[in-house]
């Protein structure tokens, strides 16, 4: 069986900066594969390449058996792939709704979109409360919510999710990674980004370790959690 | 309301002297309109004339400024372009009132595209201050170019025959005309139609969010650049609406005819609050008025003087305008 992502020998530079340099990862059909690793260490980067906001100077993100490298940030979305970037990035002017709307942007059937909102509001119930709230007035767990809600609105085959424990309290990342959970039940593979090691570890299947700009480690998410460089680098334990 | 009387008290206590000399500004109106009200009304009814011809090109402004922060100071050659296809349309080739209208709108699009792709698009992620220059230099182009004498000539010419006959009543002792109603109405035409596009439809919900943060944007499937030049686009087709209205209104042109009216319309877009819409149509409504009233009291020669000293002041006191976003927080 192929991959779901293929992620091959990933070479991408910011101007002189060589950022990733040569990074093989793979993620399969239903999986929650974390990327962990320090910061600068080409976790972020990685995910704006996939979803086509920065170009590989070599290498290939190879999804169900289309190149993405080549195919611009809109089809990407439409492939069903969606990201939840890094620090929220809601459209702090917008309503929750029309932020929720603009998820659903490469879709078409009103109907349908009006489901995927009733499904979003089901997993967060706090965004209904605040439906025609600007976004920006939201708390920061909640613009998380409202991030999560938004990059499912594409009903996603796979989502991106980039640091989403980023700046909350304990209670609310508990309750972040139970909805990630959740989500991934539901069907839709994940792609983690985490600073948090321990949290991602203990939800995912599958983990990488970034160094560098290369992958270092990998392995079973259970194993890694086992290991001593892991442990004494990221877990501080 | 407590909210902004708390505000106007803290301005009043930062700047006493601004407000002093406000206060003084609009007694000294007060008492002049209290002398003739018939004049006075006269000199409003002209500003706000004068002042939805500005908001239709400060929209242009402010919405280009909102999405790729940059002054467009061809705007207002755009404006003049406009100009001069309604009066050939109208002139030459016999066309009514709106056929020459929806003329210049497309015209005034399809130059203002062609302008981002080819001077803007390549700077987009250049320093700021290289595109603002390349705009002061297209727009000095447009004008130059345009008053060679195989172009339009450096000439005036005057704007006969009109496409609407003029015809005006007395209402009162105010003379108000048939021209004044078709730009009052046009441009209320246009202003609500761009409200419901910018904040009812899933393209202007772009806008924003494009306005707002491109990358995220894209993210959610926008074509970003798609989206810069359809308000490329939309803010020029105003401005050609503009461009006709200001010939109907004055009836002579040439090909720097955009360059106060394109600089006053900037100054209303600033005072507003630069990449605010309803602020573009307060600042011209405003400024149309302190244009008129200038002339009326004081003197013709001061106006240009009074409303560029508005610029200086929004700069000193509130860079920011009446409408204008606080800087966006960074997460």
């Amino acid at each position: 069986m192929t991959a779901m992502l293929e992620v091959k020998n990933l070479h991408v530079f910011y101007g002189a900066i060589h950022a990733l340099q040569g990074v093989d990862f793979e993620l399969n059909e239903g999986e929650i594969v974390t990327l962990i690793g320090a910061n600068g260490a080409g976790k972020s980067t990685t995910l704006k390449t996939i979803s086509g906001l920065l170009r590989p100077r070599q290498g290939s993100i190879a999804f169900r058996g289309v190149d993405l490298t080549r195919v611009s940030a809109t089809r990407i979305v439409s492939l069903g792939i969606s990201q939840v970037p890094e620090g929220r990035k809601i459209f702090a002017p917008l309503t929750v709704r029309e932020n929720l709307e603009l998820g659903a942007y490469t879709r078409k059937d009103a109907r349908e979109i009006q489901e995927s909102m009733e499904r979003v509001f089901a997993s967060f119930p706090r965004l209904k409360e605040r439906i025609n709230q600007p976004g920006g007035t939201l708390s920061g767990g909640e613009q998380q919510m409202l991030a999560m809600g938004r990059g499912l609105m594409s009903k996603p085959q796979l989502l991106l999710l980039d640091e989403p424990s980023m700046g909350l309290s304990p209670l609310l990342v508990e309750e972040i990674f139970r909805i990630i959970v959740d989500i991934n039940a539901h069907g839709t593979s994940i792609l983690l980004v985490e600073q948090n090691a321990a949290m991602a570890l203990s939800i995912a299947n599958r983990a990488y370790v970034l160094e560098t700009g290369t992958v270092a480690l990998h392995g079973p998410a259970a194993e890694l959690l086992e290991k001593p460089q892991v442990k004494t680098a990221y877990l501080g334990r | 309301m407590q909210k902004l009387l708390n505000r106007i008290a803290v301005s009043v206590r930062k700047s006493p002297v601004i407000w002093a000399i406000g206060v003084l500004l609009l007694a000294w109106l007060a008492g002049r309109a209290r002398q003739n009200p018939v004049l006075f009304a006269q000199f409003l009814v002209d500003g706000i004339r004068l002042g939805f011809v500005y908001a239709l090109v400060a929209l242009g402004y402010t919405m280009v400024y909102g999405i790729v922060r940059l002054i467009n100071f061809a705007h207002g050659d755009v404006f003049m372009i406009g100009a001069f296809a309604a009066f050939f349309a109208t002139t030459r080739y016999h066309w009514s009132f709106v056929p020459a209208m929806v003329l210049a709108m497309v015209v005034c699009a399809f130059l203002s595209v062609v302008i981002e792709r080819i001077a803007y698009k390549p700077l987009r992620d250049a320093p700021r201050i290289s595109a603002l220059i390349t705009a002061v230099g297209m727009s000095f182009f447009l004008e130059y170019f345009t008053a060679l004498n195989f172009v339009f000539t450096p000439n005036f010419i005057v704007f006969a025959p009109q496409p609407l006959q003029f015809k005006s009543w007395n209402v009162l002792g105010v003379t108000v005309s048939n021209i004044m109603f078709v730009i009052i109405a046009v441009g209320t035409i246009c202003l609500v139609a761009l409200y419901y596009l910018v904040y009812r439809t899933k393209l202007g919900k772009a806008m924003r969010a494009v306005a707002w943060d491109k990358p995220t944007a894209r993210l959610m499937g926008i074509d970003v650049d798609l989206v810069i030049t359809f308000t490329f686009a939309l803010g020029a087709a105003l401005a050609g609406v503009g461009g006709m209205l200001y010939v109907v209104a004055y009836p002579q042109i040439r090909t720097f005819l955009g360059v106060m009216p394109g600089l006053k319309s900037f100054i209303a877009a600033v005072f507003g609050g630069i990449g605010s819409i309803p602020g573009a149509f307060i600042g011209a409504l405003t400024i149309g008025m302190v244009e008129t009233l200038a002339a009326g009291y004081l003197s013709s020669t001061l106006r240009d003087t009074i409303v560029f000293s508005i610029l200086i002041i929004v700069l000193l006191l509130r860079p920011t305008g009446l409408f204008g976003e606080a800087a966006k927080e960074k997460a």
